[in-house]
């Protein structure tokens, strides 16, 4: 069965840094966390210290819901383990990259809801990934 | 201030070789610019501009070149943005030529990774030092196959784009490659082959994939007066255009690519149309790469590549468009997994007339290469160029 296989796959850590540090943090603590302008009101992600739209510095942290729809997604068949790769459109807005976990990979659709869950990495913070609703 | 006609295309060459395995990378850059000087009739201190990407090398690879062949430049450019590299460099070199800021340019690209065994579509690849984006893809596993996937199945869902039309893409590719004796893959390939052959990574199969080459070309560019001197077909750059393209802040939407940017940049520059294109060099690193590209240059309605692809359509003498007629990167070579300066090659091997003669368009007059580096699914560059046989 699929989902069982994707447990197996390892993740690799992400690189943290300073602009990073905060997201990792709220991660171990399970939570997703976006960045929202207060100048031009747009949510982006990945998050940064300056927004890509208007390129204000007047960002903050926002923690997303954790809801989301599958916007497209790819099950890497030549892997060791097979494993889908996603773009999540979170409820706020923004499209974030991915995995989709603990479901049957030949069953996963453009559309479908998702919600948050974390899995661990190699030596890191769990990382934020998305399971069918 | 334009480009157009200020720069000529007057030595090309293609390594023949698909697997370098007793070659150094630098010495298939030294073979392919021996190549391209004697095919202009040019020598190596006639050289005075030296286009190099830096992803072609470790380190400052370009310097390393230089030192390496024993150029004496008056201008150099590193760009850099993966396999469009070097159509981007084209237009950077006319650029430099109409400035008067070198007056022969030469454009090298040399790799190995099939002697070197790399899995270049299916293994993640994490980058020497992290990237901004790093912390926020490399845990779940982008390789490029992938990546290019996510586009392809994006663009099926709100298309309706098949499998089948996309297998068009390589089914052409395959009608072409039987004529050249390089192409690492000679076989014509049907419909029914693509979508039977493995899947890699949904809804891409093998045969959608482009190959893993070694190998590499060539390129050089020079000034209308000394293009004249020589003894080669004249082909000008009549305009060139380039566009980066990204996950926009999370706005993020595959289904179109850069070329919607560069696309009319370069068509605007030379004053010609889609229609006016006799045959067009679009880099194919997958089928659906092709595809998306085809609309976003205006060739047909954005969503109607699967359509416009199908039945033979890319195919020379039977399709409207005939694309990539050296097998291109599906079937031909993909040197340093870089598929943009060979797509400049065959663009001026038609424009010469110098096609192999089965896939020679008639009367080729007017000629586009366009290529996107980068991913897809992530971030890009596309970038265009169009020339003309004077």
């Amino acid at each position: 069965m699929a989902d069982s296989q994707q447990q197996q796959r390892k993740i690799a850590a992400p690189p943290i840094n300073p602009e990073t540090q905060h997201f990792w943090d709220a991660a171990g603590q399970g939570k997703l966390l976006v960045k929202k302008c207060t100048a031009c009101g747009e949510v982006h992600f990945y998050p940064r210290p300056h927004c890509p739209f208007c390129f204000s510095d007047k960002v903050e942290w926002q923690e997303a819901s954790g809801r989301g729809t599958i916007y497209t997604y790819s099950v890497m068949r030549r892997a060791p383990v097979p494993y889908a790769i996603a773009y999540v459109t979170l409820a706020e807005g923004p499209t974030m990259m991915t995995n989709i976990v603990d479901c049957d990979l030949d069953g996963i659709s453009i559309g479908q809801a998702v919600r948050l869950v974390f899995k661990p990495s190699e030596g890191g913070p769990p990382v934020p990934m998305f399971t069918p609703a | 201030m334009s480009i157009k006609g200020k720069a000529y295309v007057v030595g090309i060459h293609e390594h023949p070789t698909r697997l370098a395995t007793d070659k150094t990378v630098p010495q298939l850059h030294a073979e392919v610019a021996q190549g391209a000087l004697a095919d202009a009739g040019l020598t190596k201190n006639d050289i005075d501009g030296y286009f190099c990407a830096a992803g072609d090398m470790a380190g400052l690879g370009q310097l390393s070149m230089v030192d390496y062949l024993g150029l004496k430049t008056r201008h150099i450019d590193s760009t850099d943005v993966g396999g469009s590299s070097y159509l981007l460099q084209v237009g950077h070199a006319a650029e430099a030529i109409a400035l008067g800021k070198c007056s022969i340019a030469l454009i090298t690209l040399a790799g190995r990774p099939r002697a070197e065994g790399m899995a270049t579509g299916t293994q993640p690849r994490a980058p020497e030092r992290p990237m901004p984006e790093s912390g926020f893809e490399l845990p779940y596993a982008p390789a490029t196959a992938n990546m290019y996937a996510m586009a392809a199945m994006r663009h099926m869902h709100q298309y309706g784009t098949t499998s089948e039309q996309m297998a068009w893409v390589k089914v052409a590719a395959s009608h072409h490659a039987q004529h050249n004796p390089h192409a690492m893959l000679r076989d014509v390939v049907t419909v029914d082959d693509v979508v039977n052959s493995p899947m890699i990574a949904d809804p891409l199969h093998r045969l959608d994939c482009c190959v893993i080459s070694d190998g590499g070309g060539a390129i050089i560019m020079a000034t209308p007066e000394i293009a004249k001197s020589l003894k080669r077909p004249l082909v000008k750059v009549i305009g060139a255009g380039e566009a980066p393209k990204h996950q926009m802040g999370g706005k993020v939407d595959l289904t179109y690519s850069g070329a919607v940017w560069s696309g009319p940049l370069a068509f605007a520059e030379a004053g010609v149309k889609p229609a006016d294109i006799k045959y067009a060099s679009i880099y194919d690193s997958f089928t659906i790469t092709v595809l998306m590209q085809i609309e976003d240059l205006g060739f047909c309605e954005k969503g109607q590549g699967g359509r416009f692809v199908s039945d033979g359509n890319l195919i020379a003498g039977v399709g409207r468009l005939p694309f990539n007629t050296d097998g291109g990167g599906l079937c031909n070579n993909h040197p340093s997994n870089r598929g943009g300066l060979t797509k400049v090659l065959e663009a001026v091997r038609q424009l010469r007339g110098e096609a192999h003669p089965a896939v020679q368009v008639k009367n080729c007059d007017v000629a586009l290469a366009h290529g996107t580096g980068g991913s897809l699914g992530t971030r890009h560059a596309a970038a265009t160029v169009i020339m003309e046989r004077e």
